[in-house]
C-alpha cells in the first residue's frame, strides 16, 4: 500500500497578532527576558512588472508566432546556434538568421518534472527536453509533448520529433514545443 | 604570488530555517568561532585584520539589496576594505578565491571571507523559482525553469551515453548522508538505503529528493594570512595551529549560461584542450576516448562539466598534482545532487569520462571505517565529500564554498574531532585536499588545493 501523508501542506500565511508579547515593567530583570522572546515573522509582499525586451533575439520569437523555427548561423564557418545568439562566440562575427522549421529533429535528452517552479506546479507533470536537429551544431531546450510523464524512458533520447506551435503565440519560448514524428 | 595560509574557520550549523537571527547574527556565529579557535578576542582580531570579502548569492531570498555591508558592520569590519562576489551556486568558492587573491597579491596580509544565505522566507517552490531565475529568463527559465529539471536532462544523457545507473547514483546519497551522520553541523544526519533513495518521492525523473540538495538557511569564514600576517596575529597572541595549511592552487573555469548552447568538440579538441595530463601521458586512455567518440560521444555536450575540468587542470598545475586520485587525501565537491556528485569525479580527473558512475559504486570514494550497508568492491582511496557533501550538510549557497574550506581546513590540522565532537571522518594522515564549488548547469567552477605545509 502507497505510504499515506502524515502531514499537511504548509503555506506561509497564518494568524494576524494584534498584540504582541512584552514586559510590562522596564527594569532590567524584565528587559532580559526579551532574549527569549521567539523571533516575530511578517509577510512582504513583493510583485513587479517587468518590460523585457528580446533585444537582438527578437525575430526568432516573430519566427515562433509565424509558425517557423529559425537558428543563428556564422556566415563564414556555418557554425549554427539553435538558439538565437547575435555574435558568435569563435569568431565575434555577427549571425545570419535561416530558417530550420523543417530539419530532421530527434531528443538529446530529457526529463519529467513532477515538481516544479511555483510558477511551473500547476503543470507538472511536464516533460523537458533537449531537442538536436540535422546540420545545427547546439541544441535548443524545449517542452516534449505526446509522451507518458509516468512512464519515462531513456527510448525516448534519440527519438525523431516535429515541431509545433501555439495557435496564439504568447511571444514566449513555449510558443514551439515537440512532438514524436 | 606569496604563499598565502587558511589559518582558521567557522560554520553555523546548517538548518532549514534560522528565524531566530538575522544573517548578520548568523554570519557572526561562524566568524567569531574562528576568531577564538585561534584564541584572539573580538577587539583584538577587528584591530588586525585588513579586510573582507562577502559571499552570497541571491538578493531575492531576503529581498535585501547590498546584505553584504550590512554583515561588514554587524561584524565591526568597516571602515576597512570589503566587497561582495557572486557567482551562483560558486559563489562561495569564488570568495574563498578572491580572498586568497588578496593576500597572495600583497594588498592584505590577513582577509577574512565570510558567506551566507537566508532561504528560508520563501516556500521552498518560491525559492526553487528564484534559483531557476539564474537560468536565460528569456530562454530556459520560461519553458518550466527549475534547476533538478536541468540536472535530471544531464542524467538521462549520461546514463544513455554512458550506461550510468539509478543505483550508481543511489550510492553517492546513502555515503553522502551516513557521512553527515557524524557531522554536527549538517542538516540532514541519516542512514539510507539504496531501497530508499529510490523510494523517495520522484522529483524530475530520474532524481528523487534523495538525490537532490536541500535549501538551508546557513554561515561559514575562513581567515587567510600571509607570512607577515601570521607574525602579526601571533605577536598578538594568536594561537595558530602547526602544521600550518597553506592554498596551493587555484583554478577556477566558465560555461555558457545556457546549457543547450555547449559544444560538442571532437576527440583532438578534447584531448588538446581539456584531457588531464594523466589521460595524455596514457596510451590506454587515448584509446579509451577514441572508442568513445567513435561511438558518438562529444565533449562536453550535456553530460559533462568543461568548467570543472578546466578549474580542476588549472589547480592542479598550479600545485603540481598529476594522479589526482592519488595525490589528494580526500575532496570536498559541489554534491548539489548525486548525478552532479559523479559527473565531477570525471571532470577532477578521479576517473575517466563515463566511468563515474561505476566509480560511485566501487567504494573507492567513501570513508574507511564506516558501515555503509553496501557491498563496495574497492577499499577506500581518496573520501568524497567526508562531510556529507551538500546533499546531507545543506545548501545555504554562499556559505556552501566556505564551509568546504572549513571542513578541508580542519581535515589538514587534524582537528577534526575536536570541532565535531567524533573522530569518525577525520581522514588519517590528510596531507593535500581539494574543494570544488559549483554554479547554474556548470557555469562557474572553482577548485582549490589545500595542504599541509
Amino acid at each position: 500500500m502507497a505510504e499515506l501523508p502524515t502531514q499537511r501542506d504548509e503555506t506561509l500565511g497564518g494568524y494576524i497578532v494584534h498584540g504582541v508579547p512584552f514586559p510590562l515593567s522596564s527594569d532590567p530583570e524584565a528587559l532580559a527576558f526579551l532574549k527569549k522572546l521567539a523571533p516575530i515573522q511578517i509577510e512582504q509582499e513583493y510583485k513587479i512588472t517587468y518590460l523585457h525586451s528580446y533585444g537582438q533575439d527578437s525575430p526568432w520569437f516573430a519566427g515562433l508566432s509565424n509558425r517557423r523555427l529559425l537558428a543563428n548561423q556564422v556566415p563564414t564557418s556555418g557554425y549554427t546556434y539553435a538558439m538565437p545568439r547575435g555574435h558568435d562566440a569563435y569568431s565575434g562575427e555577427e549571425t545570419a538568421w535561416i530558417d530550420i522549421t523543417d530539419r530532421p529533429a530527434s531528443v538529446h535528452a530529457f526529463t519529467v518534472c513532477y515538481f516544479g517552479s511555483q510558477e511551473f506546479l500547476p503543470e507538472t507533470p511536464y516533460v523537458l527536453a533537449m531537442i538536436e536537429f540535422e546540420g545545427v551544431n547546439t541544441l535548443l531546450l524545449s517542452r516534449l509533448m505526446g509522451v507518458d510523464p509516468q512512464q519515462p524512458s531513456l527510448d525516448w533520447i534519440g527519438m525523431r520529433v516535429n515541431p509545433r506551435f501555439l495557435r496564439n503565440s504568447k511571444l514566449k519560448p513555449t510558443d514551439v514545443y515537440f512532438i514524436p514524428a | 604570488m606569496r604563499t598565502v595560509y587558511a589559518i582558521t574557520g567557522g560554520v553555523s550549523k546548517f538548518v532549514k530555517a534560522r528565524h531566530d537571527k538575522t544573517f548578520q547574527a548568523v554570519v557572526k556565529e561562524a566568524y567569531d568561532y574562528a576568531i577564538q579557535d585561534i584564541s584572539l578576542d573580538h577587539k583584538t582580531f577587528t584591530h588586525l585584520v585588513d579586510g573582507s570579502v562577502a559571499s552570497y548569492f541571491s538578493d531575492h531570498f531576503t529581498r535585501q539589496l547590498m546584505a553584504g555591508i550590512m554583515v561588514q558592520d554587524y561584524l565591526g569590519l568597516t571602515p576597512k576594505p570589503g566587497h561582495r562576489v557572486e557567482g551562483g551556486g560558486a559563489t562561495g568558492g569564488i570568495c574563498f578565491q578572491e580572498a586568497w587573491k588578496s593576500v597572495a597579491s600583497g594588498h592584505m596580509d590577513i582577509c577574512v571571507a565570510y558567506g551566507f544565505e537566508t532561504m528560508s522566507h520563501v516556500e521552498t517552490w518560491k525559492g526553487n523559482e528564484f534559483i531557476a531565475l539564474a537560468s536565460d529568463v528569456s530562454f530556459d527559465y520560461p519553458v518550466g525553469g527549475f534547476y533538478s529539471g536541468y540536472y535530471a536532462m544531464m542524467v538521462t544523457r549520461h546514463m544513455k551515453e554512458f550506461g550510468t545507473t539509478v543505483e550508481q547514483m543511489a550510492a553517492v546519497s546513502v555515503k553522502n548522508h551516513l557521512n553527515a551522520y557524524h557531522n554536527p553541523y549538517a542538516q540532514k544526519r541519516d542512514r539510507f538505503t539504496i531501497q530508499d533513495v529510490r523510494n523517495a518521492p520522484m522529483v524530475a525523473w530520474p532524481l528523487t529528493r534523495l538525490d537532490i540538495c536541500v535549501m538551508s538557511d546557513g554561515a561559514a569564514a575562513v581567515i587567510f594570512a600571509s607570512e607577515e600576517g601570521l607574525r602579526r596575529l601571533e605577536d598578538a597572541g594568536a594561537r595558530i595551529a602547526r602544521p600550518l595549511v597553506k592554498v596551493s592552487g587555484i583554478g577556477r573555469g566558465t560555461d555558457a549560461m545556457r546549457m543547450a548552447d555547449r559544444p560538442h568538440v571532437d576527440y583532438d579538441d578534447f584531448m588538446q584542450n581539456y584531457a588531464t595530463q594523466q589521460e595524455r601521458g596514457s596510451d590506454e586512455t587515448r584509446t579509451y576516448y577514441r572508442r568513445l567518440w567513435d561511438h558518438g560521444t562529444r565533449y562536453p555536450g550535456v553530460h559533462s562539466f568543461r568548467a570543472g575540468r578546466t578549474a580542476g587542470n588549472m589547480a592542479y598545475k598550479m600545485a603540481g598534482i598529476a594522479d589526482p586520485l592519488k595525490d589528494l587525501d580526500f575532496v570536498e565537491l559541489h554534491d548539489a545532487y548525486t548525478s552532479s556528485e559523479i559527473q565531477t569525479y570525471e571532470d577532477l580527473g578521479l576517473c575517466r569520462y563515463g566511468e563515474g558512475g561505476p566509480f560511485a559504486a566501487s567504494g573507492k570514494a567513501f570513508m574507511p571505517g564506516i558501515d555503509y550497508g553496501l557491498e563496495l568492491p574497492a577499499p577506500p582511496v581518496c573520501p568524497v565529500n567526508p562531510s556529507g557533501g551538500l546533499i546531507a550538510c545543506g545548501h545555504p549557497v554562499g556559505a556552501t564554498g566556505l564551509m568546504q574550506g572549513v571542513f578541508a581546513l580542519w581535515q589538514l590540522q587534524g582537528s577534526l574531532a575536536r570541532h565535531f565532537n567524533d573522530s569518525t571522518l577525520q581522514v588519517q594522515n590528510a596531507r593535500r585536499g581539494a574543494i570544488h564549488s559549483h554554479a547554474g548547469t556548470g557555469t562557474y567552477v572553482t577548485v582549490s588545493i589545500l595542504e599541509k605545509v
